[in-house]
């Protein structure tokens, strides 16, 4: 019985490798040219978020081969369809390296995706770019974090309504998974070395795509009644949120009484709701389309003429992606090559505009440095921007908050060159050794 | 005896300040304005707005009103501060304080006075005074409500002023409960204390019981002890709705099941077939409602409040169109092999997803709510959301019609007929392959007209489908295959249990524990609730 299972995956897998193959010869043909994997799912659940980062990508290197391309070389993107399917990631990400010999790979959303891809990118020495705001807990040699960690988005945010709103009991929910789970963890640990009561603290979760939010949002309501200032933090994911802004509007929860903080709602995901009722309701990240700078007007209007679409917004996870094309972009020219080592050896560092008018520099760790920005939602599905941090924040891998990471570093400079350095015993390893 | 003149006291100077508030002079707020327009951070905002409320005069409230919205912009030439309407690219400004029309200016030649939640807070708040006196009744009352959960000491005064004029009984009841909570934040005697602790434990919600318990917190001896007393009442009473809130939850749970699995009690109870891509016929109808809405906002934006009505039958028709399409194009040559039909409609089902994935892109469609399904009301201590109400009923009336349907018609004759012997059926002169087209395409159509009701509470998505089909099917097994009351009974039970569930369990155990039951039901009665007997069966 086994065998013939394992005749059949022989099968498939000899299938997906030749159609991959074929639809790469064309192109295989062309030595000129650099290659650039976009793995990011066009089809399934997550397809909602990863269609954009896809067009975005696209949209860069169509801009960069006007200038000229790279090296003297033209760059070819290279487009797979992991359909929101995490080992189906892992195979493709495979298949970019060695089938289409891509030099970096721009890709994943979920970090379920991201952790199916890890052993692939190790084995085969290549990079990922990642372009969305994590739990953190990870540092890998051939992995570069460009979204924010929980440090870059989360911590400021709680900071945020803690200080300027003057909230004592907090909310923290989430759907069940990895990402809301880790960021819990974190957030409980730092508001209790606050000073806030356990009994202050109520933590939610729901499972992927809930829809019926009646109970938890009245829930929230009675938590929220006992006279000390209440709010929400939400790392409610994807389709869930819609259902949960109409429930808070519709039981009348304003944005004065009990505000949600978001860390996963950005311009996409207000895109398909009516924000008159969520007027005040916040997020944090590290880029709005609001943010008024001139390096953002251009790529707005670039973008839109790219797209053809006057209605396009823009988002967090695209403006990832374009500080990490643009630093690549750079560290290949650094290092005059797309090798992979000497691409990871230059581009720590390496230091490229933003869009919210700073630069952002690529950090020993594989984490960037970024400002943090509070916005709240607007009538028109905006956000607008009511604080943000003064400097740059530095993204940290491991929390300072968590007793099994406070310990750890990430330094991938040589001599260290390790990921999971332990401070206290000087060791390298520990937490997170994927060896 | 003391506090009566104080009162009277109080009305004699609101009343002589009044005619001197309104020829107050202009400039000062000018003056404020122009303050308004050189603030830097939200810190001083909020002084301004604390200033231009202090002057009591009738033009703050438009001011700060436009503040709070957002309306406030500032030109960049000359600092002047306007009211800005939007109008296309440009802005349409005008004086804030008289209303009277300056011109338009382009975006970029302005900016918008920023708000945040706790300068919109304040407003809200001194508004509260300014607006205690307003001419609308939701006004006063709005009003009212706000500075019961802020109470302060210092509106005592304002607020007995405005008792005094109440003529509605609501407005006048709930600003006896403001100046009750306020009462309980002053300095006053224990039998005014008393009084006002009496006033909201009457109120009972959860309002009154912030206010209670914090009052409750800081006072001590016999006082303390009558508001615990009061507290304790309130817990009893808002439990004994919690209970009615459980149950109407779950009512409204199991009417989005009912609608979700009513089309699949058709397609897959009375016909066997077993339809994958029953999912996709409720997005299809809820991509409809997106079309139709969009169509009505391009070319008759006044009949917005109609576009579900309009949308249903054009979702009707669209689902039952493709239903027919997919009977008549593959499912008949499938009957009587389940797994093949299973895996046939999954295949459909992939297709349309990524079909609508193609036309109309992967991000989530705004469907908008009509004004009538906006917002709530209260029932007690119960709220409950339009939405969720025309939902319920909504439900009702398609499960009604559809068994009138099968039961009272010659149409629903045959296709009884026909499901339950074929042969005899055919014998009888009844066109048999038809009947099975359009049993299918009616099953397709009320899953499309079920998604127009789904589109108000859940997003538009190409994966809109995917959240219901496991659930359908749930329901469906449950309530016992072939048997419409089933499928009825099945919904709310599971819509009850689920919601009775997930305050103890939490959602994701809730629906865990859920599955769990039905599993353990089926292994006892494996026919579902309700099984159908005789011949049926055995088909």
């Amino acid at each position: 019985m086994r065998g013939h299972f394992a005749n059949w995956t022989a099968a498939a897998m000899a299938g997906i490798v030749g159609a991959g193959l074929s639809l790469a010869s064309p192109s295989a043909a062309a030595d000129d040219t650099i290659k650039v994997g976009v793995l990011h799912s066009l089809s399934g659940t997550m397809a909602i978020s990863e269609t954009t980062l896809k067009d975005t990508m696209l949209f860069l290197i169509e801009e960069q081969n006007k200038k000229g391309g790279l090296l003297g070389k033209k760059l070819e993107a290279v487009v797979v369809d992991p359909a929101s399917d995490w080992p189906l990631f892992a195979e493709k990400a495979r298949q970019l390296i060695e089938q289409d010999k891509v030099a970096a790979v721009f890709g994943c959303w979920t970090s379920s995706s991201r952790k199916s891809v890890l052993p692939v990118f190790e084995e085969l020495n290549s990079l990922l770019f990642y372009p969305v705001q994590y739990e953190g807990e990870e540092s890998q040699r051939n992995v570069f974090y460009t979204g924010a960690a929980p440090n870059q988005q989360a911590i400021p945010a709680v900071d945020y309504l803690m200080n300027e709103e003057g909230v004592q009991r907090w909310v923290l929910a989430g759907t069940d998974y990895v990402y809301p789970q880790t960021t819990n963890k974190i957030l409980q640990a730092y508001l209790q070395s606050k000073g806030v009561a356990a009994e202050d603290i109520m933590v939610n979760y729901t499972p992927f795509g809930h829809s019926d939010w009646q109970t938890i949002v009245s829930d929230i309501k009675k938590f929220g009644s006992t006279g000390k200032k209440t709010a929400v933090v939400s790392t409610i994911n994807g389709d869930a949120n819609v259902p949960f802004y109409k429930e808070l509007g519709n039981q009348g929860i304003k944005a004065e009484d009990i505000p949600v903080v978001a860390f996963s709602v950005g311009e996409e995901e207000l895109a398909g709701l009516d924000t008159a009722p969520l007027v005040g309701h916040l997020a944090a990240w590290n880029y709005f389309q609001s943010v008024d700078s001139p390096a953002n007007a251009e790529f707005i209007s670039a973008w839109k003429g790219y797209t053809k679409n006057d209605k396009r917004v823009t988002n967090d996870p695209m403006e990832a992606h374009v500080i990490g094309f643009n630093m690549w972009l750079k560290a290949v020219e650094k290092a005059g090559t797309t090798d992979p080592d000497a691409v990871i050896d230059a581009i720590v560092g390496v230091s490229v505009p933003n869009l919210s008018g700073g630069f952002s520099t690529m950090m020993p760790n594989h984490h960037i440095t970024k400002p943090v920005l509070i916005g709240e939602i607007q009538a028109d599905g905006q956000f607008e921007t009511v604080w943000q941090t003064a400097g740059l924040v530095v993204g940290d891998e491991w929390s300072d908050y968590l007793p099994d990471s406070k310990d750890l570093i990430a330094d991938w400079r040589a001599p260290m060159s390790c990921g999971n350095f332990n401070v206290a015993t000087g060791k390298c390893g520990g937490k997170g050794t994927t060896n | 005896m003391q506090f009566v003149r104080g009162l009277v006291l109080a009305i004699a100077v609101i009343c002589a300040s009044l005619p001197s508030l309104a020829h107050a002079d202009e400039a000062g707020l000018r003056a404020l304005l122009t303050r308004l327009a050189t603030t830097t951070n939200f810190q001083e905002t909020e002084s301004v707005v604390r200033d231009l409320a202090a002057t009591g005069e009738p033009a703050v409230e438009r001011i700060l009103s436009a503040l709070a919205d957002g309306n406030l912009y500032v030109r960049k030439s000359d600092q002047g501060v306007f009211t800005g309407k939007e109008d296309g690219q440009t802005l349409s400004l005008s004086d804030p304080l008289d209303g009277t029309a300056a011109g338009t200016a382009a975006k970029a030649d302005i900016v918008k006075v920023k708000v945040n939640n706790a300068l919109r807070r304040t407003i809200r708040d001194v508004m509260g005074g300014l607006t205690l006196g307003s001419a609308d009744p939701t006004v006063r009352l709005s009003a009212a409500s706000t500075m019961l959960k802020r109470p302060d000491k210092t509106a005592l005064p304002a607020l007995d002023a405005a008792i005094a004029g109440e003529t509605d009984a609501t407005v006048k009841a709930a600003l006896a409960q403001a100046r009750a909570a306020a009462v309980l934040v002053s300095d006053l005697g224990e039998a005014e204390k008393r009084a006002a602790i009496a006033v909201l434990a009457n109120r009972g919600d959860s309002d009154a019981l912030a206010q209670l318990t914090a009052f409750q917190a800081a006072s001590t001896g016999a006082l303390a002890e009558t508001a615990a007393r009061s507290v304790a009442q309130i817990e009893t009473s808002m439990a004994a709705w919690q209970v009615a809130q459980n149950v109407w939850y779950g009512i409204s749970l199991g009417s989005v099941l009912l609608l979700a699995a009513i089309g699949l009690a058709i397609t897959f109870g009375v016909m066997g077939v077993i339809n994958m891509a029953h999912g996709e016929m409720v997005m299809l109808g809820a991509y409809t409602t997106f079309v139709v809405q969009q169509a009505i906002r391009a070319f008759a934006p006044d009949l917005f409040d109609w576009s579900l009505a309009i949308a249903l039958p054009a979702a009707f028709l669209v689902a039952g169109g493709v239903g027919l399409a997919i009977e008549r194009g593959m499912i008949r040559f499938l009957y009587g092999r389940p797994l093949e039909t299973l895996l046939a409609t999954w295949g459909v089902s992939l297709i349309l997803q990524q079909a609508v994935r193609t036309i109309f892109g992967p991000t989530n469609q705004e469907v908008g709510a009509p004004s009538w399904m906006a917002g709530a009301f209260q029932l007690g201590q119960l709220t409950i959301t339009w939405s969720r109400l025309w939902i319920v009923l909504f439900c009702l009336a398609v499960f009604l019609l559809l068994v009138f349907i099968m039961k009272r018609t010659s149409w629903g004759l045959r296709m009884r007929a026909v499901t339950q012997n074929r042969r005899m059926a055919a014998s009888m002169g009844i066109r048999t392959p038809w009947v099975d087209a359009f049993t299918f395409a009616l099953g397709s159509g009320i899953a499309g007209i079920a998604g127009v009701a789904l589109s108000q509470i859940d997003n538009v998505s190409p994966n809109f489908g995917q959240g219901y089909i496991i659930d359908s099917f749930m329901v469906v097994v449950f309530g016992g295959v072939g048997n419409l009351w089933g499928t009825f009974i099945g919904a709310m039970t599971l819509g009850v249990l689920n919601k009775f569930l997930e305050p103890y369990a939490g959602a994701v155990l809730g629906k865990i524990l859920v599955l769990v039951l039905i599993i353990l039901f089926i292994q006892k009665r494996p026919r579902g609730l309700f099984a159908l007997k005789g011949r049926a069966v055995e088909a």
